[in-house]
């Protein structure tokens, strides 16, 4: 049990399954529709996976995409394939739930560059008939936002009436709003950014670095020889994770306790429960992510800034939207800063969008998006239902609350 | 906490509300600067369809505003006004709140900016029971109207109603309207003289409008 610093399971069968062949509805972009991407390279075939919920009403206009963060995917608001735990915002998504999908046709789908379905390094590059590996060409924010535009379209949709998503999911907001005005009626960027802190750089390049280090990463091409870099892709997750909770948190969790002994071992081993759930974590994390998509999509986000290409301004992205904004922030989130949120606000202020801004009172540091949080389930549902209102749908039930 | 659109049959009105409603025109646009829980928000959109938005301090007023669906952001009066553009806003209103701001001035200068009208209300400190107060007890006036002792109450600036009018022409503002209430709410008559209205009002509210030809 203490020989190694991290002890990895066996690779779980149906990983790859999903990758290639996902459970998920897949929608197929071929050579005669190539997708240009930032880097000026143009990305043919391609394939997005996603999965809805509830029902897209005769008009089209009752559609909410969600947008998942880093490690998220398509199954929002169902059981996951791979781990077989609820959808991941289970408690926010579904009938008579905040964002109701009695009311609402929710659409989620799994990132350009991500690995439950959707074209990304760990996908077959007809071209070779092997693994992209790290040929795939480096995507932006931009990019996955394009990607579910060809979605979206493919669904026949011309307006959602919201893009909801937390942490790089709400870069993916930010983008679809900035990018696309008439098409987001509503937009509920959480706990996120309009450029990518210095920072937060820093982190992703530890665990960047962490999955190149480790032998097993064979130059990214480590499916053509059977491995992957379990032991480096969970120091990143070890690493991120940290990063995603607060040490207040940690320490009403945690503190210093022992993990199976009521005395340290003098040893190596996971003595405090802290490090035994860090371990955990890297290691249940490793079960169901690529290697090479977490490079990717990390780079992606640091590379997001949304001042480009708008004068270093960011209103200048958002002149002229007619889009409603709801910006979700939470006390303790150290990574996504409420300050950070803020500067989005003062953008769209400095536009004289509509404009709410809201932060949540939380302890739990950056996850808190993914938590049952009451005053953040009631924001989500108060603005959607004011929203709607606005959009001319019918009051809900419950629009009173 | 039950809210209906255009259901306010039931809430007791504040008068300073009462009059700002009556001083917006329908289907404007309005910040309401210090917004609270939002009542004049749901008034003037009830009453004058208005497309409002708000700016409030205290976070747990904020989310009770945008659990009820109005468009509310957390700031702060004093720091948050500069991102405004310059007349986003057909109605800048700052009811009960100037006098809570740690530069009244400056605020009172970005609401005339922001604004194409600045309407802003605020308890009287030339009232008659705050000059006896201060007179007869030798102590910060406590009244209904000012019910904190000086330790506790958020109000760091206060004015009198003829201090309020210096302001404006500081500031470089027509008065377009300006009226006091006495203690049981009533308005007082605008024929009565300023210093009247100093004595006897124990809250006022004006409608102002920026007059760039005087800067």
């Amino acid at each position: 049990m203490t020989a190694a610093p991290i002890e990895i399971a066996s690779p779980t069968p149906h990983k790859s399954s999903e990758v290639h062949a996902p459970s998920s509805q897949v929608v197929h972009f071929d050579a005669t529709a190539p997708l240009h991407l930032a880097c000026q390279q143009q990305l043919a075939p391609f394939s997005i996976a996603y999965q809805t919920y509830g029902t897209l009403n005769d008009s089209k206009s009752n559609a909410i995409l969600i947008c998942h963060a880093l490690t998220g995917d398509q199954h929002v608001a169902s059981v996951n394939p791979v781990t077989g735990k609820p959808g991941w915002w289970e408690t926010l998504v579904g009938p008579g739930k905040p964002v109701d999908t009695a009311r609402f046709f929710v659409i989620c789908a799994n990132i350009l560059g991500g690995c439950m379905g959707s074209t990304g390094p760990a996908s077959i590059n007809p071209a070779t008939g092997q693994p992209y590996g790290v040929t795939f060409p480096v995507i932006t924010i931009g990019d996955m936002v394009e990607a579910q535009v060809r979605l979206i379209d493919h669904l026949g949709i011309d307006q959602l009436f919201a893009v909801i998503g937390g942490s790089m999911g709400g870069m993916q907001v930010l983008e679809w709003a900035a990018r696309y005005k008439d098409r987001v009626f509503a937009a509920v960027p959480i706990a996120t950014a309009a450029w990518h802190s210095s920072q937060n750089i820093a982190f992703h390049e530890v665990g960047r670095q962490a999955v190149m280090a480790d032998p097993d990463w064979a130059g990214g091409n480590y499916y053509a020889v059977g491995k992957t870099p379990r032991n480096g892709l969970a120091v990143a997750r070890m690493a991120a994770h940290i990063t995603y909770l607060s040490e207040d948190a940690l320490q009403r969790k945690f503190g210093r306790s022992l993990q199976d002994s009521s005395e340290l071992t003098f040893s190596f081993r996971a003595d405090f429960q802290v490090e035994s759930y860090l371990r955990h974590q890297g290691s249940t994390f490793v079960e169901r992510f690529d290697a090479n998509s977490y490079l990717y999509i990390t780079r992606a986000m640091d590379y997001f800034d949304l001042r480009e290409g708008h004068g270093n301004v960011l209103a200048n992205a958002f002149t002229g939207t007619k889009t409603r904004f709801c910006v979700v922030s939470f006390t303790s989130d150290w990574l996504y800063p409420t300050r950070e949120s803020r500067a989005i606000v003062q953008a769209l202020n400095a536009v004289a969008a509509n404009v709410s801004f809201v932060e949540i009172d939380s302890n739990k540091g950056h996850d808190a998006f993914l938590l049952e949080e009451p005053t953040f389930f009631a924001t989500i549902r108060g603005f959607l239902n004011a929203a709607a209102l606005k959009r001319g749908f019918a009051p809900s039930a419950d629009s009173t609350q | 906490m039950k809210y209906k659109s255009g259901d306010l049959s039931n809430k007791h009105i504040r008068v300073d509300h009462e009059l700002i409603a009556e001083m917006v025109s329908a289907g404007s646009r309005v910040l309401d600067v210090g917004c609270g829980d939002g009542e004049l928000l749901k008034l003037l959109a009830a009453r004058k369809a208005v497309d409002g938005r708000g700016v409030e301090i205290d976070r747990d007023k904020v989310n009770a505003c945008v659990a009820h669906g109005l468009s509310v952001i957390q700031g702060d009066a004093d720091s948050d006004l500069e991102n405004y553009p310059d007349q986003a806003f057909d109605f800048a209103i700052l009811s009960l709140t100037i006098q809570a701001t740690r530069h009244p001035k400056a605020v009172l200068e970005n609401l005339l900016r922001i604004g194409r009208r600045a309407i802003v209300s605020f308890p009287n400190f030339g009232h008659w029971q705050v000059r006896t107060g201060l007179l007869l007890g030798g102590r910060m006036p406590i009244t209904r109207n000012l019910p904190d002792n000086w330790y506790l109450t958020p109000n760091a600036h206060l004015c009198t109603i003829r201090d309020f009018a210096d302001l404006c022409e500081v500031v470089h503002a027509d008065v377009e309207q300006a009226v006091a209430f006495n203690a049981s709410g009533r308005r007082l008559p605008i024929k009565w003289s300023l210093s009247t209205q100093n004595l006897l009002g124990e809250k006022a509210v004006f409608r102002l409008k920026s007059d760039k030809s005087k800067a």
